[in-house]
């Protein structure tokens, strides 16, 4: 499809009617995850040249009534149907929260919410296992929930608190749990990408170099960016490397179509930004980023194949953020038919829509995950409220791994011993 | 905190900077040789002079002796070969640690550092990456948060202009803003300085950038011995280091010890011990500073001079020691002069040994210019011996 071709309007379409040329016909629901394997055979008997070159488009949420119909089990189990809903929800609820939270005086700075998104976060992440790394950017609360951090310490994270993820040196956009193997908020675009990269070699290194052996086979990490980062140099890097030593990774691309304020189509040549995986030798995939089962389908495939070796995949979410870019935004460009649009497709009544359809689970059941989200959200506000602030003998702790990079003072010792340094008041 | 660990370290005066993995064996026996060195240029008798020449010759000598000073003694190497064989060593010693840069596979390195490694460790150890210096630093960060220990080299260290980010925000930061969950081992190292003629983009002083990156530590090597010593250090630091190497450095050749041994990577070293004046330099200068030594001698002076190595954090240990003998310091380096190593190195002495100065402090930086291309002015842009002579005169008026 010609660039020139794709236009806002393109975007406004209903999902459906939206992938070109390559796109793969309509998936029935349950559609196994060999779709994607399946899909990618027939694109290489055809297109040769675009082999890996496929779109995924959604009909499963979308009202696809012929595609529905098809379904003789649903694409999920009720446990499976339940963890997810839990986890849109949570992420959904934990960002209102936070949006109360920074109006109310309790956290400060540029905090950006991932309302409208949750369907990503929730699709990839809960496929992954403790040890896949999670690497995300300032947007990064709910890939944090997600990936198992606890609410109560993203929270006090937030309001700065020495109870924190990160002790309260991160804040919102410097999320990290080594636990957890989320391997941090980047908050400068497209520098979480190397850092992915490297951890991604680092799996690959640990099997080959170390023969490390994991039954299930290699760790894999998620680097998640927005479309802004897809016109950066580092993308290009990356994916370029990635492929090139076939690291498990899979590039996520939440495309919510700005960039602060500027368009997506204003800011990119080609906007179809999957097709650029084909473009270095790796499966391209665009998926609708509002439809959590479709993006889980996506991920299945994209997260086996890492970990089989078989190198990376590049998948571009559609999605839309249901708030400004950050709290500090006056979200003044996107137009009201635009955000109409997306919030019609909000991907959490979605699942719920199909919960309830394809009989998973009852409406007081699902009310009752969103009380027990209710309580968690608020319980992780009192704890984090409750907390202490860091004391004035952390402000110095960190900096170095190893103390002595502090150096050696006057006197001939190391300048960490001095008692002014673990009291945080030494001047460095 | 680790305190505690490190105050055992340094209380035996051991090179503190090695990691708790592996012993250090033959560190303490390079400090105690630096004690000598300076117990040696002690308190002097009549014939200044005389004295003084004779204790350069025997700073000298005393390098000697100690890289010979082990029972096989010894092996004659050049520079890069000594960076080479720190690599190699720790390589053996450690299977997480790694390489990874432009051409230092297949190739050998732009400056043949890491020649042949890729065929002794393989290419995943010695990783070829493309031109991508943001990207492959940044897999540095990644990898060392999983737990590797890579060495990343820029092919020119000015390249690594276009990694400011991933060494500032990720090397620098990471481990603060992670709340001490992620560490990040890392060693960036590559050639640098003003180079001969090779204009203003490879002719780059780069410390001045990097020395306010905070929870970076960076050293500048200077010999074959602390270009070994020191790379070994760097790589079982627990802290992202710098590692400076000198373009018109990697041929220098030198005996170094056949055993083990690392530096410590917070330590300066004294290089010729003298009574009238500190001069502080690293890096090429310390040989414009020790060509200018031996005019200073003949015409009477004994400088004590010090290549301060650790150019982030400063040893003000010796620095100060030296300055309460002294009471006058002339500071020699390559860097701008604005925002420069020297510029902090001096208000570090003013902050800390103010009183005990007799004169004030002078600093010989290069000149705040692109570097130029043609030879005479790329001459008069760095530091040259006969103004460091010029300098120490006007100090010991």
């Amino acid at each position: 499809m010609a660039a020139a071709s794709f236009t806002a309007a393109k975007f406004l379409a209903p999902v459906a009617a939206r992938s070109g040329g390559e796109r793969a016909p309509p998936l029935p629901a349950g559609a196994s995850s060999s779709s994607f394997a399946r899909t990618l055979r027939r694109g290489g008997a055809h297109h040769p040249r675009l082999r890996t070159a496929f779109a995924v488009s959604s009909d499963l949420l979308a009202g696809n009534k012929a595609a529905q119909a098809a379904a003789t089990h649903p694409a999920v189990t009720r446990e499976e149907a339940l963890e997810l809903y839990e986890d849109m929800v949570l992420g959904r609820v934990f960002e209102d929260m936070c949006a109360q939270m920074y109006y109310r005086g309790k956290m400060f700075g540029f905090v950006h919410l991932y309302n409208g998104q949750e369907a990503v976060s929730t699709g990839f992440i809960k496929l992954l296992n403790q040890a896949d790394c999670v690497v995300s950017t300032y947007r990064d609360h709910v890939h944090a929930l997600s990936k198992g951090v606890p609410a109560r310490s993203v929270m006090a994270e937030l309001f700065g608190k020495a109870t924190g993820c990160c002790r309260g040196q991160g804040g919102s956009m410097h999320m990290f749990s080594a636990p957890h193997n989320l391997l941090g908020g980047f908050a400068f675009i497209g520098e979480g990408i190397p850092v992915a990269t490297g951890a991604a070699f680092a799996a690959k290194y640990r099997h080959e170099v170390l023969k490390e052996s994991s039954p299930d086979g290699l760790d894999v990490t998620m680097a998640f960016f927005g479309d802004g980062t897809c016109n950066n140099g580092q993308f290009f890097e990356c994916l370029n490397m990635a492929q090139l030593w076939k690291l498990p990774i899979v590039f996520v691309v939440e495309n919510n179509l700005w960039a602060i304020g500027m368009s997506h189509l204003r800011a990119t040549s080609d906007p179809e930004i999957w097709k650029k995986g084909p473009s270095f030798g790796m499966p391209g995939v665009h998926v609708d980023g509002m439809d959590v089962l479709k993006v889980r389908e996506v991920a299945k495939e994209a997260i086996e194949r890492a970990r089989r070796g078989e190198g990376p995949t590049l998948v571009e979410c559609e999605t839309y953020r249901f708030r400004g870019h950050s709290l500090a935004d006056p979200d003044e460009l996107r137009k009201p038919d635009e955000k109409t649009h997306y919030a019609a497709r909000d991907p959490i009544t979605a699942l719920k829509k199909y919960i309830i359809e394809q009989n998973l689970a009852t409406e007081s059941e699902l009310k009752s995950i969103e009380k027990k989200i209710d309580d968690v959200v608020e319980e992780a506000v009192e704890f984090a409220d409750a907390s202490p602030h860091p004391p004035r003998s952390q402000l110095l702790e960190n900096v170095f791994a190893d103390p002595k990079g502090f150096g050696i003072g006057p006197d001939g010792t190391y300048r960490c011993e001095d008692p002014k340094f673990t009291q945080g008041t030494a001047q460095v | 905190m680790a305190a505690a660990a490190s105050s055992a370290l340094h209380a035996v005066g051991a090179v503190a900077s090695a990691k708790p993995r592996s012993a250090a064996p033959a560190v303490a026996r390079r400090r105690s040789v630096r004690v000598a060195a300076a117990a040696k240029g002690g308190p002097g008798s009549s014939g200044r002079g005389r004295m003084v020449a004779r204790s350069a010759v025997a700073a000298k000598a005393d390098e000697a002796a100690a890289a010979a000073g082990s029972k096989s003694g010894g092996h004659e190497l050049l520079l890069f070969e000594a960076l080479r064989e720190a690599l190699i060593e720790e390589m053996n010693l450690d299977p997480t640690v790694c390489v990874i840069g432009e051409d230092v596979g297949h190739y050998g390195g732009s400056y043949k550092v890491t020649k042949g490694l890729a065929e002794m460790f393989g290419d995943l150890r010695v990783l070829d990456t493309p031109i991508a210096e943001n990207s492959f630093t940044g897999m540095g960060v990644g990898a060392a948060m999983k737990g590797l220990r890579p060495v990343v080299e820029g092919m020119n260290m000015g390249f690594l202009l276009l990694a400011y980010n991933q060494i500032s925000n990720n090397c620098g930061m990471l481990h603060y803003t992670s709340g001490g969950q992620f560490k990040i081992p890392i060693v960036i190292r590559g050639p640098g300085g003003v180079g001969r003629q090779l204009g203003a983009e490879h002719s780059q002083r780069l410390e001045s950038y990097f020395q306010s990156i905070p929870g970076l530590q960076m050293v500048a090597c200077s010999t074959p011995y602390n270009a070994k010593g020191l790379m070994k250090a760097a790589i079982r630091s627990e802290n992202p280091v710098v590692l400076f190497e000198h373009v018109l450095l990697y041929n220098l050749k030198e005996k170094i010890p056949d055993e083990e041994y690392i530096c410590c990577l917070e330590e300066a070293e004294m290089v010729r011990p003298g009574e009238h004046v500190t001069i502080l330099t690293y890096s090429r200068m310390r040989y414009h500073v020790m060509q200018a030594a031996k005019t200073l001698v003949n015409k009477g002076y004994d400088p004590e001079v010090i290549d301060i190595r650790s150019l982030k954090p400063f040893d003000l240990h010796t620095i100060g020691n030296s300055i309460k003998k002294t009471h006058r310091v002339l500071i020699v380096e390559e860097c701008m002069r604005t925002g420069g190593i020297g510029a902090s190195l001096r208000s570090a002495i003013i902050d800390n040994f103010w009183d005990y100065l007799d004169a004030p402090i002078m600093c010989l930086s290069s000149q705040d210019v692109p570097t130029p291309y043609a030879s005479t002015l790329e001459d008069a842009t760095v530091v040259q011996p006969a103004q460091i002579v010029a300098a120490v005169e006007q100090i010991c008026q």
